[in-house]
Formats: C-alpha cells, sequence, structure tokens
C-alpha cells in the first residue's frame, strides 16, 4: 500500500467499500430484527451484535479496520500521531519535557528514563512489558530547538528500535501551546509482532492520546482526577465484577 | 453513612456504604444537610443514561457544612456552609477561566468513554454515570466534592439551605436557559415542560425581560405552578399546542421556545410511539425527542431554539428542514452553574426569586426510594422533593 494510499484512508471514515458496508448494514438490521423476537440474554447478544454491525457500516468502516485498529506505515512501521493543546507557554511545556526523566510521569508504559552524560543527549530507556519482564534501549537526541521541538531516536541494538519527535507551537488566542507528538516504532521482523502491542497496549493511538491527556491534568492541575477508593454500594466480590450499564447499542 | 444507591434499572435503594474520605489533596467532604432529587436523575433511574454500575451512589443537588478538607485547599475551611454545583470544575483549563464550566477538559476522569459517546468529553458531573466520571453522588450523609476551592460556593448568612438548595443546578439550569432564550424587549417566549427546570425557566424569562412567557404541560397542579410565575398556559392534552401558540402570538408563532423536557418526553401520536418503542428496545434510538421537534416547529422564524433538557444519545426525526428553513439558531449544554452564582444568590436574597415556592416534598434520605417514585409518577402533586439526610422517615401511606 502506497503512502498517499494510506494517508486517506486514515482521513476518512468511509474506508470500506460499498459492497462490504451494504453486506454488514444488512447482516445488522437482520440480526436487530431477529434479536427483537428473541427474549433474554440470547435476544441481547445479536441486537448488539447487529447495532455494532450496522454502526460500523454506517460508519464506513470495514470489521478488520474495527477489530485491529492499528495502523501501519508502507513498511510496516507504527507511527503514531497526535495533538493535545495545554494551557502554559512553550517554554516551561519544552523545559518539562526536556528533561526526559519527567516522561514517566504520563506515558503509562514507560517504567523510568534516566538522563546519562553531559548535556543529557543520551537517555536510557525501561518500558514496561507483561508479566514484570520489561524491554530496554538507549535513545539519543537528534534536534532540539528550545521552546519549539525535540526529536530523539533510539540507537543501535533496541529490540524495537524507535523515534519520536515534540513540537511546541503557540495556540491562537490565549490557548497556551499545542503538542504535537509523533512516535514511529520498528517491530522486528516486519510484522506487527507482539512486542509493540505489549509496549503500547492493544492500541497505541489511544494509548498515546491518554499519555497526553495525562500530561495536561498534571501540568495545568497539578495532578489526574481519580474517583479509585471512592465509596459506593459495591462490596466484596460484587465490586470485581461490578459491569457498566450500557443502553449504547445504536454507536 | 446511609447514601442512595441505583441498584439497576429503575431500582434506587437506601444503603449502608463506607463514609467518603479525601482521596486527593484538593478534595473536601461535606456533611449533607439537604439534597435532591432531579429529573435528571429519572433518567438515571429509567436506564437511559448509559455507563451507570450497580451501586452507583447518586444525586448532584447538594449543600451541607465543609468538615474536611485536603491538604492543598485553601479558600474552602472546615465549618463553611456550602452549596455543590453539579458539573465540576478544575478552575484552571481554558473553558473554567471562561466561565464554561460545564464544559471542564481537566475533571472527567473517563473522558475516553464521553469521547466515544459525544466525540469530545465535557465535565465530570457528580452522582451522573461513569461517562460523566462516575463521581459518587451526594443523596447521601456525607460526600467527597473535588478541586474544592474552584466549586464549593459559600453560602451568605441569613440564607435557609432550601432557599440556597437549587443553586447547584436547577435554578441555574432554568436561568441558562432562558439566557440562551436570548430574550429582547417584548418578547414572547414558549416553554416546554413545567417541571423545576421549566418553572425556574419561566422565572428567569421573566428577569431577562420577557414580556409573555407560555408555559406548556399536562399536570394541572405543574401547569397551576407556572400561572403563579406569572405564564399563560397550554395543557398539551386538551389542546393543539402547535395551533394555540400560532393564534396566541398573532400568527408569528413565539420568539423563542425553550424545551424543559429533555429526552423522555410524551407524544401522541406514530411518531411518539415509534420514538417509544425504538428508546425502550435501546438499539435504534436512546433519546424520545419530541418535545425538541415540537420546539423546532412552533418557533417563529428567525427565532431561538433554547434545550435545558437532557439528551443522552442519539434522536430520530429531527425536523431540519424547519430548522434551517426558519433560520433558527439552537443554544443548549449541561449549566455552567458557577458562572450564575452571584448573579442568582442577589436575586433571592432581593426576594425576586423564591426557589422554595416549587418544593412539594420533604422527605428523609431513607424514603428516597418511594421519593423517586411519586416524582417519576407525578403522583401526590410532586413537583421537587428535597431529602433530608439526617431526619428520621416520617411515616407516610404507602403508594401502590
Ligand atoms: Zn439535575
Ligand atoms: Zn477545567
Amino acid at each position: 500500500m502506497t503512502r498517499d494510499h494510506q494517508d486517506s484512508r486514515r482521513e476518512s471514515p468511509q474506508n470500506s467499500s460499498p459492497a462490504e458496508r451494504l453486506l454488514f448494514g444488512g447482516l445488522g438490521a437482520g440480526l436487530i430484527a431477529l434479536s427483537l423476537r428473541q427474549r433474554g440474554g440470547m435476544g441481547v447478544v445479536l441486537g448488539t451484535g447487529g447495532a455494532l454491525l450496522l454502526a460500523g457500516a454506517a460508519m464506513g468502516q470495514g470489521l478488520g479496520e474495527t477489530l485491529t485498529r492499528v495502523r501501519r506505515t508502507e513498511d510496516d512501521h507504527i507511527k503514531v500521531q497526535k495533538a493535545v493543546t495545554i494551557g502554559l507557554d512553550a517554554g516551561e511545556l519544552y523545559t518539562f519535557w526536556r528533561d526526559f526523566e519527567n516522561l514517566p510521569r504520563f506515558m503509562d508504559h514507560l517504567e523510568s528514563v534516566k538522563v546519562q552524560g553531559e548535556g543529557g543527549q543520551r537517555s536510557h530507556w525501561v518500558a514496561k512489558a507483561p508479566a514484570g519482564t520489561s524491554v530496554e534501549w538507549d535513545a539519543e537526541i537528534t534536534a532540539d530547538e528550545p521552546g519549539r521541538r525535540i526529536a530523539w531516536r533510539s540507537l543501535e541494538g533496541a529490540t524495537v528500535p524507535n523515534e519520536g519527535e515534540v513540537e511546541f507551537r503557540p495556540a491562537p488566542g490565549d490557548r497556551g501551546t499545542e503538542i504535537h507528538v509523533s512516535l514511529t516504532y520498528r517491530p522486528p521482523g516486519g510484522t506487527l509482532g507482539a512486542t509493540v502491542a505489549r509496549l503500547l497496549g492493544e492500541d497505541p493511538d489511544v494509548q498515546i492520546g491518554q499519555d497526553l491527556r495525562r500530561l495536561k491534568r498534571l501540568l495545568e492541575v497539578g495532578h489526574v482526577p481519580t474517583t479509585e477508593g471512592q465509596s459506593s454500594g459495591r462490596k466484596g466480590p460484587m465490586k470485581a465484577e461490578a459491569k457498566m450499564y450500557d443502553n449504547r447499542r445504536t454507536s | 453513612m446511609k447514601a442512595v444507591v441505583w441498584q439497576g434499572v429503575n431500582r434506587m435503594g437506601v444503603e449502608t456504604v463506607p463514609d467518603p474520605q479525601i482521596l486527593q489533596p484538593t478534595d473536601a467532604i461535606v456533611r449533607v444537610t439537604k439534597t435532591a432529587i432531579c429529573g435528571s436523575d429519572l433518567h438515571l433511574m429509567d436506564g437511559y443514561v448509559p455507563s451507570m454500575v450497580h451501586g452507583d451512589i447518586v444525586g448532584h443537588e447538594f449543600m451541607g457544612e465543609v468538615v474536611e478538607v485536603g491538604a492543598e485547599v485553601r479558600k474552602v475551611k472546615v465549618g463553611d456552609r456550602v452549596i455543590v454545583p453539579f458539573p465540576i470544575a478544575c478552575g484552571k483549563c481554558w473553558y473554567c477561566q471562561k466561565g464554561l464550566t460545564s464544559l471542564c477538559d481537566n475533571s472527567n476522569p473517563n473522558p475516553g468513554l464521553a469521547e466515544k459517546f459525544w466525540g469530545y468529553s465535557p465535565a465530570g458531573l457528580y452522582g451522573y454515570s461513569h461517562i460523566t466520571g462516575g463521581y459518587a453522588g451526594g443523596q447521601a450523609q456525607f460526600a467527597r466534592t473535588v478541586y474544592a476551592d474552584a466549586n464549593l460556593y459559600k453560602v451568605p448568612e441569613g440564607l435557609t439551605d432550601e432557599q440556597v438548595l437549587f443553586l447547584t443546578d436547577i435554578l441555574p439550569t432554568g436561568y441558562m436557559g432562558a439566557e440562551h432564550c436570548n430574550i429582547h424587549g417584548g418578547d414572547v417566549v414558549a416553554v416546554f415542560g413545567c417541571g423545576p427546570v421549566g418553572l425556574f425557566g419561566i422565572a428567569s424569562a421573566f428577569l431577562l425581560g420577557a414580556e409573555r412567557v407560555i408555559a406548556i404541560d399536562r399536570f394541572p397542579e405543574r401547569l397551576e405552578m407556572a400561572r403563579s410565575y406569572g405564564a399563560e398556559t397550554i395543557n398539551y392534552e386538551e389542546e393543539n399546542v402547535f395551533e394555540r401558540l400560532r393564534e396566541m402570538t398573532g400568527g408569528r408563532g413565539p420568539d423563542s421556545v425553550m424545551d424543559a423536557v429533555g429526552l423522555e418526553a410524551q407524544a401522541h401520536g406514530f411518531l411518539g410511539v415509534a420514538d417509544a418503542v425504538k428508546q425502550t428496545t435501546r438499539v435504534l434510538e436512546s433519546d424520545r425527542p419530541h418535545a425538541l421537534r415540537a420546539a423546532i416547529m412552533a418557533c417563529r422564524k428567525g427565532g431561538t431554539v433554547s434545550v435545558p433538557g437532557v439528551y443522552g444519545g442519539l434522536a430520530d426525526k429531527i425536523p431540519v428542514g424547519a430548522f434551517m428553513n426558519k433560520g433558527l439558531t439552537m443554544r443548549t449544554g449541561q449549566t455552567h452553574v458557577h458562572r450564575y452564582l452571584d448573579t442568582l444568590t442577589g436575586h433571592i436574597q432581593r426576594g425576586e426569586i423564591d426557589p422554595t415556592r416549587i418544593i412539594t416534598h420533604r422527605l428523609s434520605l431513607e424514603e428516597a426510594p418511594h421519593a423517586y417514585e411519586i416524582f417519576k409518577h407525578k403522583h401526590d402533586g410532586c413537583i421537587k422533593c428535597v431529602l433530608d439526610p439526617w431526619a428520621d422517615p416520617k411515616d407516610h401511606a404507602p403508594v401502590k
């Protein structure tokens, strides 16, 4: 797949063929109709499945795309680009980010980053992996424009070669600064292998989005809000089983 | 402590639960002295708001006395008597600083969930499902409140609990609904729904300079209350609302129309039945938008539709042709409670608005399930229930 083609797919949600949409849409409607005649759990399952297919068809998303959602570049790299606006000026944000040891404070998959040597050009990164294991690599800064931009890349020998770039752009009006982040991971063997999934969760896009939101909250408010540990009527074993009631079978 | 807990669709119960604790240094614990049941609590009870979890403490209209503050709380002190606005402001983000507190960027701990439903996440709300943060609510003896300095509003001396309790939600909601009507001198405003928000919408429309307000409902006691606030009324079960509004406004239509009903509107005829079926199955439609349709159709050309009524998800057959061809403006949103508090407290202090008039029932917290029942079914002339978390349950005849 060419890069151009890839990009147009990325921007438009209408990325499944008309035939595909018609097929899944029809299937979805059929399942919903069927579910209305069923009682109990089966009806719910059919209805939910139907509605998901229908919604997918309406949004123009193919099933494969909906299920995996991991994006590849033409040479099978994973590239994630995300932006967030934070109500601080670019200088403050640059200073915070330039100290890479701050990154694990908001990047969930990182366990630690240690800056090494004079000028902090090199750093040692440790990322979390399942079952208490971790992945480590060394990285170096490849571009450093105070108040504007930082770029870095992993050094030879990294299990998952990766590079990153962050740009700080003044936002219009009194909105603060836009942070534009771009991360690229090159999983070994040219496959989307487990390694990256391990690093970034099932959906790197979502993961990085959450990381940036955590950064915003950390810097604007001082901490990330939580309801962990608040009182409720959930007790004992029910606590673990507690499920969200979801009436959202339309979306 | 005792608290009202969501136990599943149509099941609100009173349970003994652990007392709340300070979880973050900007928290404060409030001993709740008065709390109320809101119309939007009924949407939770009926299961039209997704992402409730069995055991969630509900309630987003509450006030009380601060009994504990976190290490970083500066402005609020133990012993302060406060109201707690239902949307949670962080006080620091762009939206909070612009006074758009119900759109706070930072206070919802589950923004990803909200983004799936709505594109972007609004503020966290107390006692109002996990899509808006999953914060435990205030229909309880104590409540954890967050970002205390940015949210807790100190009650001025000389005002009773009942005079200020509705500043947490429905009074500013009615006021913002009226403000969204964009009222100019001589304007006629129609208000669909004479529940608490509609009633405060009527009172606010007059405060903001409306010449006439026409209120629409079907319950005689609510219409009576609307008249006591100065409105003319239409009972939609007895008259054709569209024709009557047209006639009452010299054929022009009301300059602004407020939908103070929201997602569980009653409607007759084919569309009404279709909505009810679709919403009940929750497969095709989550909201029953009859009042919104009627508001769009009834509004005069070039007029304004204001929607303080709560909608949750997807609605069907909105007359967008009428909306476009008549050149209407629509304004809506969860209420930016914080920005109205000084103004409305002033109106209360000067006697220009008496929020206590809408209270029809005063019950103990233990009686909450009963209160939900009579409020939902409008039994016993119920317009607004206030609960006292520390009162003994009174004897009352069970409603069956
Ligand atoms: Zn409310
Ligand atoms: Zn905020």
